[in-house]
């Protein structure tokens, strides 16, 4: 269980974090999602006790993490990949981390077996992919068997094939009770993953809520329609009290009507002998949800692209 | 503001009764693990105590073969103090310094600029105790590696002018003192290193400042002025010098370091430098 309560952490003029409050609850996978710059790796390292808080309490099962002795076996974490020295090899470092929370040395092997690096064990760190580090940083985070895991962008530099394990490995850890805690911008990784969803921008809360409830937020439904006389058709649909926009991609005759069921378009354009080339209902994905949600929080935005 | 405080100390202490610490010794084997997994750090140690054998060897290989060629103003002085300092000279002691400074400032600000740091400290959120372990393990290994050296040049120096005579034995008088000074002088400077690192925590701007004051400030000041010879002698360099001369070459300077002095600034060095990496450590946003 991860309770944040009222948590502001300021650098200077900069506010990183400004007042959040959530809880995190074990048994599922819980995303933590905002652009970059949101927030996000600012409120885990708070969490664990690397970062002091301007004011407001982060804590793990009730407890300050540096009141933890043995960090590993509380909190299990994945910050960033790079958070390592590259002149050790895979299998020192993590037996040294080991060593450090008491934690015997079998268990080095059992989590480099798990993460697929049993065979890079004892090559150096230093000339790791991005993908092997992060298997690593999952490894660390594994070590101490802990009931909390926090992972930081876990997906960044991993194959599909890696993607989908990682995946499967969060669900599990829930599955077995834990309280998986997992950050990214990217709304689609939490799709497949996460059950909740904990979201933030510019460093606020903005979403605290299940992923369909949090679907159900996003642009409201649509319809794409496909017709040789657009005129006649947005003046039927329009009369039933629909909005009707040309389509977006800007192609001859298609239409995206928002305010009406793709069956009662049908019906009308029946009723009134217009013939229908196309219509489909077009939900909106979790991706534009987050768009939707977070495009006044964004930080950093490329130019024009509002 | 207090009641929260208040609060953070009750679940401290609730979590402290209930969870054994972390036990130091699994911190120092932790340590211990750390230090050796770095193929660097075996190098820098091997490379540099050869290097300062090989400059203090080639001296009293020098003198051994330039010995009939000495007038008798030289040979009068040759024993101790010339023999001494074949023993330990000037150039050998700068490496030494650098060596182990570098080695112990690494071995901290190398977690730094890796990021390695957040990992160690998420694993033991006991920044102070890591540190301490660190500290602890440095130091036992630097006072190996300082006998080893130390002693071995010593032995074989003297060995070599003893085929003319002119060898000190241990058991001459200032001899141990100065293979002791000598010694220390590796886990002194390690643990400077080490709290200008956790102080500065960036790589280049450590080992400068650590160069900067032990080994270049020596040269900008003289012994001559009260206030100059007064920080002069404050300095591990010139506590070294002081220790691990015998006799008095030049007569005495207005201003002498002593020797009692100079063991105060052997010791109060590296307590300050554990003093300062504890207190740095504890509060830093990582």
């Amino acid at each position: 269980m991860i309770e944040v309560n009222e948590l502001t952490k300021r650098y200077g003029k900069t506010t990183a974090v400004n007042g959040l409050t959530f809880t995190v609850r074990p048994g599922h996978v819980t995303g933590f999602l905002g652009p970059n710059g949101a927030g996000k790796s600012t409120t885990l390292r708070i969490l664990l006790g690397l970062t002091e808080p301007t004011s407001g309490t982060a804590t793990i099962d009730g407890h300050l993490f540096r009141d933890h002795p043995r960090g590993l076996r509380r909190a299990g974490a994945l910050l960033d990949a790079h958070d390592v020295h590259g002149g050790r090899s895979a299998g020192a470092y993590l037996s040294a981390l080991a060593r450090s929370n008491g934690i015997p040395r079998r268990r080095v092997d059992e989590v480099l077996e798990e993460v697929g690096l049993a065979s890079a064990a004892r090559r150096r760190i230093g000339g790791f992919s991005l993908g092997m580090k992060q298997r690593l940083g999952i490894a660390t985070a594994l070590l101490g068997d802990p009931p909390v895991l926090l992972f930081d962008e876990p997906v960044n530099g991993l194959d599909p094939e890696g993607v989908r394990w990682v995946r499967g490995l969060f669900r599990r850890l829930a599955a077995e009770g834990r309280t998986v805690f997992v950050s990214s911008h990217l709304m689609s990784e939490m799709q497949n993953t996460a059950e909740h969803l904990i979201v933030i921008g510019r460093g606020e809360l903005i979403a605290d809520e299940s992923v369909a409830e949090f679907a159900a937020r996003g642009t409201r439904q649509s319809v794409a329609v496909r017709t040789p006389d657009p005129t006649a058709l947005a003046a039927v649909v329009e009369a039933e009290g629909a909005s009707v926009q040309p389509d977006a991609s800007g192609a001859e005759g298609l239409l995206t009507v928002i305010g009406l069921s793709a069956a009662r378009i049908g019906e009308l354009a029946s009723h009134h002998r217009i013939v229908l080339l196309e219509l489909a209902t077009r939900t909106s994905s979790l991706e534009e949800a987050f768009m939707e949600l977070t495009a006044d929080s964004v930080e950093y935005l490329a130019g024009e692209s509002r | 503001m207090t009641s929260t405080t208040a609060q953070q100390t009750a679940v401290s202490t609730a979590v402290r009764a209930t969870e054994p610490g972390a036990r130091f010794r699994d911190l120092l084997a932790a340590e211990w693990i750390k230090l050796w997994s770095l193929r660097s750090i075996s190098w820098a140690f091997g490379a540099s105590a050869l290097a300062v054998l090989a400059i203090n060897i080639s001296a009293a290989v020098a003198d051994y073969n330039n010995w009939p060629t000495y007038n008798e103003g030289i040979r009068a002085l040759f024993v101790p103090i010339w023999a001494m300092r074949d023993a330990f000279t000037i150039g050998a002691c700068m490496v030494l310094i650098l060596a182990t400074g570098s080695i112990g400032a690494l071995t901290i600000v190398g977690e730094y600029s890796s990021g390695q740091i957040r990992t160690t400290f998420a694993a033991v959120p006991a920044r102070r105790s890591v540190v301490a372990a660190r500290m602890a393990v440095v130091t036992a290994v630097m006072l190996v590696y300082g006998t080893v050296v130390a002693g071995t040049s010593f032995g074989v120096t003297q060995a070599i002018l003893s085929g003319r005579g002119i060898g000190l034995s241990l058991g001459y008088p200032g001899a141990l003192r100065a293979v002791a000074a000598s010694t220390l002088l590796a886990p002194v400077c390690a643990l400077v290193g080490m709290g200008l690192g956790a102080l500065i925590r960036h790589t280049a701007t450590t080992l400068v400042t650590f160069t900067g004051i032990l080994l270049l400030l020596p040269f900008l000041l003289n012994d001559r002025h009260r206030w100059s010879s007064a920080v002069l002698h404050a300095l591990p360099r010139s506590a070294w010098e002081r220790l691990v001369q015998t006799g008095d070459p030049f007569g005495s300077a207005p201003y002498p370091a002593t020797i009692s002095g100079s063991w105060i600034v052997y010791a109060a060095w590296p307590l300050a430098a554990a003093v300062v990496a504890v207190v740095a450590v504890r509060r830093q946003d990582l």
